[in-house]
């Protein structure tokens, strides 16, 4: 089995703060691969090195079999990566339709009329701000929006934050969706029990260092560990709904 | 090094007092060091800016609107600053003029300062205040919402999609106000002119137009043009490079409006040598 991004030996900093020390990662192609661990472990700088926003001072990481280590972000971008950053991050006075017209991506299947069936409620909103939308539509405009460059990767940093029980689900349903399209997930998040539900493949991160890592099934059966190595608390494990759909 | 110059002198003089030459000498090298890499960075922004106008592709979309919120905006304000103008220049030179009994003159020299000079260099300085202002807000809040990463991980050079299209809406938008100031303002010392001055309408009209060459007319738009660049330059080097939350995002706002205007009376200088001097 290919990987869709390899990453080794990551140390990333923010000015003299040292935050990465030698993070190693992979995401196999076509597969769910969740990244966990408590507030402030690094995930989101994991993430950014990987996209080129805060690149890596030391390492290597290699995505679709090129070296992208040193490359600015929209280089990545182009090779098929799509990044949802944490908190959206959507145009707050672009409209919806406008949104959606700025990825300028690889050719590839997704049109901005397949996103409006995939996502019904971004067709109704179309001519909204983006600042006029609730929570879950944001979630779901930031991840239309990544679609549109035709990702083979999908990088996704908790998606799922600060949004109301039933769209949850329909997030985790998106995701899952998406290795049905034959697309790579990355997907960073603090609802634990569900991410090891649609995940294939799992990383602890803590303090900066990938902690475990293994099957994704192998730590959701150890709920101690998965409290004792994220800090999940009994909310998060427990009130989690049940599996979602696995496609494909 | 600088510690042991220090004790060394310490240890015979006072400790402060030889520190105070060396301290100006490094504050001056430090301001010298700042100037310098600013006007190395801002040059960098401008020349990456305007290569992004010469390659595909283009966000005409993006221009519309920054020519729109550049031009069409500023029209008010342009045009009661223009007439205004225009006005307080017929008065004055009228009771100049009227001591070497050359009030005749006055219709010339009302077009030429607001042609040559006063339109442009006014309306730069009050659209550096209001447009400026307004793109380094407006850039600066992207980039501390990470506005900006989001536009570079989609694949869209911000430098293109945010930059070039303002860069030339300054230029093109900028030099059409001033034409329409031009208008306005000697249609303000027209009036002056004909209804407290006595003057008669038509030998005022002609007057105007009969010392007016192409060149007074045209410095004044290559002038606006620059201008307008200026402003659109500054506000976006600061808005993009602004850091720190509202709070910076509201210095970046003032420095583009005073760094903007400087550069302006500097350029109107550079240029009105360029065009007139002999
Ligand atoms: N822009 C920044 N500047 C300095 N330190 C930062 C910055 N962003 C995050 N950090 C620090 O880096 C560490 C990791 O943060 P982050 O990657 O956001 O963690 P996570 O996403 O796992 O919660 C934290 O200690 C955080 O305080
Ligand atoms: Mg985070």
């Amino acid at each position: 089995m290919t990987d869709a991004l390899t990453a080794a030996g990551l140390h990333t900093f923010y000015g003299k703060s040292h935050i990465l020390h030698g993070v190693s990662l992979n995401v196999a192609e076509g597969m769910i691969t969740t990244l966990l661990g408590r507030n402030g472990a690094g995930k989101t700088t994991t993430l950014r090195s990987l996209v080129g926003l805060t690149p890596a001072r030391e390492g290597r990481i290699v995505t679709f079999g090129q070296d992208t280590t040193r490359w600015p972000p929209f280089r990545i971008a182009a090779l098929g990566v799509g990044y949802v950053p944490e908190g959206r991050r959507i145009f707050p006075n672009l409209t919806v339709e406008e949104n959606l017209k700025v990825p300028n991506g690889r050719a590839g299947d997704w049109s901005i009329e397949r996103i409006y069936a995939l996502f019904p409620r971004l067709a109704e909103r179309k001519s909204n701000r983006g600042r006029q939308l609730s929570g879950g539509e944001q979630e779901m405009l930031a991840i239309a929006r990544a679609l549109l460059l035709n990702p083979r990767l999908l990088i996704l940093d908790e998606p799922s934050q600060g949004l109301a029980p039933r769209v949850v689900q329909e997030v985790f349903a998106i995701v899952a969706r998406m290795r049905a399209e034959g697309i790579s997930v990355l997907l960073v998040e603090q609802n634990v029990r569900q991410s090891l539900a649609v995940a294939d493949h799992a990383f602890v991160l803590d303090d900066g260092m990938v902690v475990w890592s293994g099957p994704a099934v192998e730590l959701a059966a150890d709920e101690t560990r998965v409290r004792t190595l994220t800090g999940a608390t009994a909310e998060d494990w427990e009130g989690a709904a049940p599996r979602v759909l696995p496609a494909g | 090094m600088r510690e042991a110059i220090t004790s060394a002198a310490g240890s015979k003089v006072g400790r402060r007092l030889p520190d105070a030459p060396l301290d100006a000498v490094a504050a001056l090298g430090r301001g010298v060091f700042a100037a310098c890499r600013a006007t190395g960075s801002l040059t960098l922004f401008a020349l990456s800016g305007v290569s992004h106008l010469l390659r595909p592709p283009f966000y005409g979309r993006m221009f519309l609107r920054a020519f729109i919120e550049f031009g069409y905006f500023s029209l008010p304000v342009v045009a009661l600053t223009a007439i205004f103008t225009g006005m307080v220049l017929a008065l004055q030179s009228s009771t100049g003029l009227a001591r070497f009994s050359a009030e005749t003159a006055m219709p010339s020299l009302v077009v030429l300062s607001i042609t040559r000079e006063l339109g442009p260099v006014l309306a730069g300085l009050m659209v550096a205040g209001r447009v400026g202002a307004a793109m380094a807000a407006e850039i600066g809040t992207m980039r501390v919402t990470d506005q900006i990463d989001a536009l570079q991980t989609l694949s869209t050079d911000p430098m293109k999609y945010l930059v070039a299209p303002r860069l030339l809406a300054g230029a093109v938008a900028l030099p059409l106000l001033v034409l329409v100031g031009d208008i306005l303002g000697v249609m303000g010392g027209f009036l002056i002119a004909t209804v407290s001055l006595g003057f008669n309408a038509a030998t005022y009209l002609r007057n105007t137009v009969d010392y007016l060459q192409t060149i007074d007319v045209v410095s004044g738009l290559v002038k606006a043009a620059v201008f307008g660049f200026i402003i659109a330059l500054l506000g976006c080097f600061h808005g993009y490079s602004s850091r720190g939350g509202a709070q910076g995002v509201g210095a970046a706002t003032t420095s583009a409006v005073v760094a903007a205007s400087v550069l302006i009376l500097a350029f109107d200088y550079g240029l009105t040598e360029l065009f007139f001097a002999k």
